[in-house]
């Protein structure tokens, strides 16, 4: 028998079976390959006010086994932590919390290794001066409020070493957070809906299938009830094409009329003169005509990724993802379509045809994917590749290449009091968020208002840490209406920059919108609720899996939660990329 | 009654507030969208410690620390299972050494450590084990449960508690769910808005392979991994053993046996782990979806207590909340509608077309699949006959022979009838419109 092609995710038969019990329910999702990835990962948290949504998200990313955290938090533990955070104990009043929650985290999993530094983060990351303080961290959690040039600074160095930086806020019944992506972030496995249609070329069969259907349908007149109600649909559709292109001048059904039409053809070829009243295969091939009858055109992310610079120039240094991708794009051209996927639904069929079936799609599959590999080792010649691209990677971008996805990063832009926020190419979209009364933009803009706030308000005399609004009774009611000027500021800001006009009593109704999101958010006085740091916590804890595994696809790039109205939104924020 | 638990530290309920900083800014300070009557304070603080709460299931470590952690003082946790070692990548309330022990005791003692002051009190055993009289006691349920059943019993519990005359006898239940990067969570005020069987087709069941593909044209893993299960265990070793789908040796038997016949049809993929997968009917289940679900689930009772904020859930209003993560990040809150003809809190029939040459025995089996029935057991009579009891074996044995007729030599064409199972203290009511 001949070896079968390995799936997009392999799946795992390894050494550690003790391992492999425990996170059994995982493995399902994102597989050995996925979990390996985990387990070389370091978080760094750069936790804040009350620090309960970075704690709860490391929860979240330590059960599941990622490899090391470390906590950066100089707090000490006070008697109003105890009401929020889980991972303290009340004896810890007046201990470094970095230190008692990163201990009470580590007992959560023996795999995973933590660490704590209680350093204010000013210092950490001044501290060395030729190498980044941030350097050993694959992936970097920062929870607001943070002083904005330090934000700032983290910023910049994620965007240099292609880092990946979630950037947190959590208070009252809110959230928001941002992703800071690499420019360049491609995903082979997506992990597409399994209810996704598979690439079948009903259209465009090649000389091994249609000699099957020859082979297969040729005695369908003279078959046996038994035969007949068990000849794959695939094959079905395929006579039947044939049939049509007689009468069609050798054109396939192309529109909505004729595959109805079509349809009928292979309506009439099932019997019904049996006890059923019909056949379950002619069934299904009738019910697959108008979905599986299509060109197979790439999608639009699949051309984003043909069309990318990256995919285009490469160079000696090309990641392995770009190098397959320019590969498959020379396939495309060549063949006008994909690489095979070589997987085919189930379907009413005898045991043994079905595997014939099956077998063809493979072959063709692995031929496919022989092609590319050519290609991929000639290119690498050219532009004097050093690493071999191992044939694995190659064929499951080959599998998968109808669904992959490539993630274009944008910067984080952080809000510094009085300037001015640069909404860039995403101003427009921005400001028709602003109108639209579903979406969930106005709680975005309350929490940058949150941030200049913060940024221009100090906790005591020492200039030391950030005062949130809202942190003291008296002025609850004074901090809201400033932070809602902040906010109508930097909402008139947006609206200049899109360089547009919003009406009243559009406006008016704006302006009061962001005002109630504001004074919710003041009444918690920079206060996180439990059950809003946990959801948090797990939303961004999916995220940082989706970006280490690089399975699923993560957000893009600013994901907004609204405790009251129990939803989300997902905005596409960030910077322009300054050239 | 007094709750010894808010004197631990040895101060009174009200006193000592200093840990519930930033709770009681909430429960202080009005917002904008609370209500005008709300009052700020201290009978926000008293609704939560008086509320007697229930959570059951899956997601019961994460509801217990959420709701302690929320300012609730009396929660009660039913569960019937012991810690296995494939919750602990998620079930973050129990350690190796746990592994054997009954989950709610282990939950509630570890809960009570870390956060002083709330009282838990555990019951290891089935929700079907308690009666009305149990969870008359509670102000709210919010459950986690990993079976679609234990959900409808729950349900049906609840929504049959209800006396019009008092208000007390309505229980919120609030409802979670996960699969994966995806999850849901609802709320139901019983009788007043739509409950879980007026929702049961959000749970669709997987269409089941024919038997003659696993007796006879196998072509995908989990074909031969279903004969194994089905058939091979039933004729091999039924008569002496009972399959315990966490005998390690029993799913390696069922693993050789799907491998073997796997290989006679040359059909490739089997693997143990596929095979645990199929036998257990496994679903996929991570920390981070576990955490919002079980968050949405207890920020929701939090809201209905203390009416800091509108919940989900009031008539007319959003009650359900659909989570996926796989994709992006994606939620759809909506209104569920309450149905008039839901076998549980409607007062209508409701319309099953059927096939009136459709034999008795195929109808009951479609009643299993069909997404708005899903009865595995089910007895059916009409007003005036028996068509079909499952049990005691001399009605059994007395309908049998109706299971071979057609339905239109059984009823007639619209007729109403009842159907019940063991697995649900209600009596379904359908009217069988025939097929034109
Ligand atoms: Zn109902």
């Amino acid at each position: 028998m001949e070896e079968p092609l390995t799936e997009t995710t392999p799946p795992i038969l390894q050494d550690d079976e003790k391992k492999r019990k425990k996170y059994d329910r995982q493995l399902r999702l994102w597989a050995a390959s996925g979990q390996q990835a985990l387990e070389e990962a370091h978080v760094l948290l750069i936790n804040s006010g009350p620090g309960v949504v970075g704690v709860e998200t490391l929860k979240n990313l330590v059960l599941p086994g990622i490899g090391q955290f470390t906590i950066l938090d100089s707090a000490e533990v006070t008697e109003a932590d105890l009401g929020v955070n889980f991972f303290l104990e009340p004896d810890d009043v007046g201990k470094f919390r970095a230190e008692r929650t990163c201990a009470l985290l580590e007992e959560l999993n023996p795999d995973v290794q933590g660490h704590y530094n209680t350093e204010p983060v000013e210092y950490f990351l001044t501290q060395s001066s030729d190498t980044h303080s941030l350097r050993p961290f694959t992936h970097i959690l920062v929870t607001a409020p943070i002083v904005p040039e330090l934000l700032a600074d983290i910023l910049t160095h994620c965007r240099a070493t292609s880092k990946p930086l979630f950037y947190i806020h959590c208070v009252g019944f809110y959230s928001v957070f941002s992703v800071q992506l690499p420019s360049a972030f491609p995903i082979v496995d997506t992990h597409p809906d399994p209810t996704a249609t598979t690439d079948l070329r009903l259209l465009t069969p090649w000389p091994a299938l249609s000699a099957l259907v020859e082979e297969k349908t040729r005695d369908l007149d003279s078959m046996n009830a038994h035969e007949h109600g068990h000849v794959p649909y695939v094959l079905i559709i395929l006579h039947f094409l044939e049939v049509w292109k007689q009468t069609h001048d050798g054109q396939v059904p192309s529109n909505y009329r004729e595959k109805s039409d079509f349809k009928e053809l292979v309506r009439k070829g099932m019997r019904i003169n049996n006890p059923e009243g019909g056949e379950e295969n002619f069934e299904e091939a009738i019910a697959a005509v108008l979905k599986s009858l299509n060109p197979s055109t790439p999608s639009s992310a699949v051309k984003e990724v043909f069309d990318a610079e990256e995919c285009k120039n490469l160079t000696h240094d090309s990641p392995h993802f770009w190098v397959i991708a320019h590969a498959v794009s020379d396939f495309y051209k060549a063949h006008n379509a994909l690489p095979l996927p070589g997987s085919i639904p189930d379907m009413k069929a005898q045991s043994a045809d079905y595997i014939q079936l099956q077998n063809v799609y493979k072959t063709k599959a692995r031929e496919d994917v022989a092609e590319v590999t050519l290609t991929v080792r000639e290119l690498a010649k050219q532009h004097g590749h050093l690493a071999q691209v191992d044939e694995k990677e190659i064929e499951a971008f080959c599998k998968n290449a109808a669904h992959i996805k490539l993630v274009r990063g944008r910067p984080i832009n952080p809000a510094f009091p009085g300037q001015k926020l640069k909404w860039g190419q995403r101003a427009k979209a921005a400001v028709s968020a602003l109108t639209n009364p579903d979406s969930l933009i106005l709680i975005h803009i309350a929490f940058l208002a949150f941030d200049e706030f913060c940024a221009s308000h100090d906790a005591d005399a020492l200039a030391s840490a950030p005062r949130a609004p809202g942190s003291q009774d008296s002025e609850v009611e004074f901090d809201a209406e400033k932070m809602t000027g902040i906010a109508n500021t930097i909402i008139d800001n947006l609206i200049n920059e899109a360089g547009t006009r919003i009406e009243e009593p559009d406006y008016s109704d704006i302006g009061a919108r962001v005002a109630n999101y504001v004074q919710d958010i003041v009444r918690a006085g920079g206060g996180e609720l439990h059950n809003i740091a946990a959801l948090t916590g797990g939303m961004v804890a999916q995220e940082v899996i989706k970006v280490v595994t690089k399975q699923y696809v993560p957000v893009d790039n600013t994901c907004v939660f609204d405790g009251v109205g129990s939803r989300t939104e997902v905005l596409r924020l960030g910077a322009d990329v300054s050239v | 009654m007094d709750m010894d638990g808010a004197s631990v530290n040895g101060s009174p309920a009200g006193m000592d507030r200093k840990r519930w900083t930033y709770l009681d800014r909430i429960l202080n300070r009005p917002g904008p969208f609370t209500d005008e009557e709300w009052v700020p304070g201290e009978p926000n603080i008293e609704s939560l410690e008086r509320m007697k709460i229930l959570g059951a299931g899956g997601l019961g470590c994460e509801i217990l620390k959420n709701l302690a952690l929320s300012g609730f003082k009396d929660i009660h946790v039913i569960d019937m299972d012991t810690i296995d070692v494939s919750n602990l990548n998620r079930q973050f309330l129990f350690r190796q050494a746990d592994v054997g022990r009954p989950k709610a005791e282990v939950a509630a003692q570890f809960v009570e450590k870390r956060v002083r002051g709330v009282k838990i009190t555990p019951f290891c055993g089935k929700i079907q084990d308690k009666d009305e009289d149990y969870y008359m006691q509670f102000g709210m349920v919010i459950c986690g449960l990993d079976s679609i059943e234990a959900r409808r019993w729950i349900n049906a519990t609840l929504v049959g508690m209800v006396d019009n005359d008092d208000a007390d006898t309505l229980k919120p239940l609030i409802d979670g769910g996960t699969e994966g990067f995806k999850g849901q969570a609802r709320v139901i005020l019983p009788t007043m808005t739509s409950c879980i069987e007026c929702q049961l087709d959000m749970h669709a069941p997987r269409a089941a392979v024919p038997l003659c593909t696993l007796a006879t044209i196998p072509r995908q893993p989990q074909h031969c991994i279903e004969w194994a299960h089905i058939i091979a265990w039933e004729e091999e070793r039924k008569g002496n053993d009972t399959l315990d789908t966490d005998d390690p040796e029993h799913i390696t038997w069922l693993y050789q046996k799907a491998l073997a016949r796997a290989n006679e049809f040359n059909i490739p993929g089997v693997t143990y782990s596929m095979t645990q997968g199929v036998v257990k009917n496994i679903i996929p289940a991570i920390a981070s979806t576990n955490a919002i679900v079980a968050a949405a689930c207890c920020n929701e009772a939090f809201k209905i207590v203390t009416s800091t904020n509108p919940p989900l859930g009031f008539p007319g209003t959003n009650n359900y909340m659909m989570y996926t993560g796989d994709d992006s990040v994606y939620t759809y809150t909506f209104e569920h509608s309450k149905k008039d003809d839901c076998p549980v809190c409607g007062n209508l029939a409701k319309n099953l077309e059927v096939d009136p040459n459709t034999t008795l025995e195929d109808f009951i089996a479609s009643l299993a699949e069909k997404p708005e029935a899903q009865l595995k057991k089910p007895t059916l009579r009409t007003e005036e006959k028996s068509l079909y009891y499952q049990s005691p074996p001399s009605l059994e044995e007395q309908t049998r022979p109706n299971l071979k007729k057609k339905l239109s030599e059984l009823v007639s064409d619209g007729e109403q009838i009842a159907v019940s199972d063991p697995a649900f203290q209600i009596t379904f009511k359908f009217k069988l419109v025939f097929k034109k």
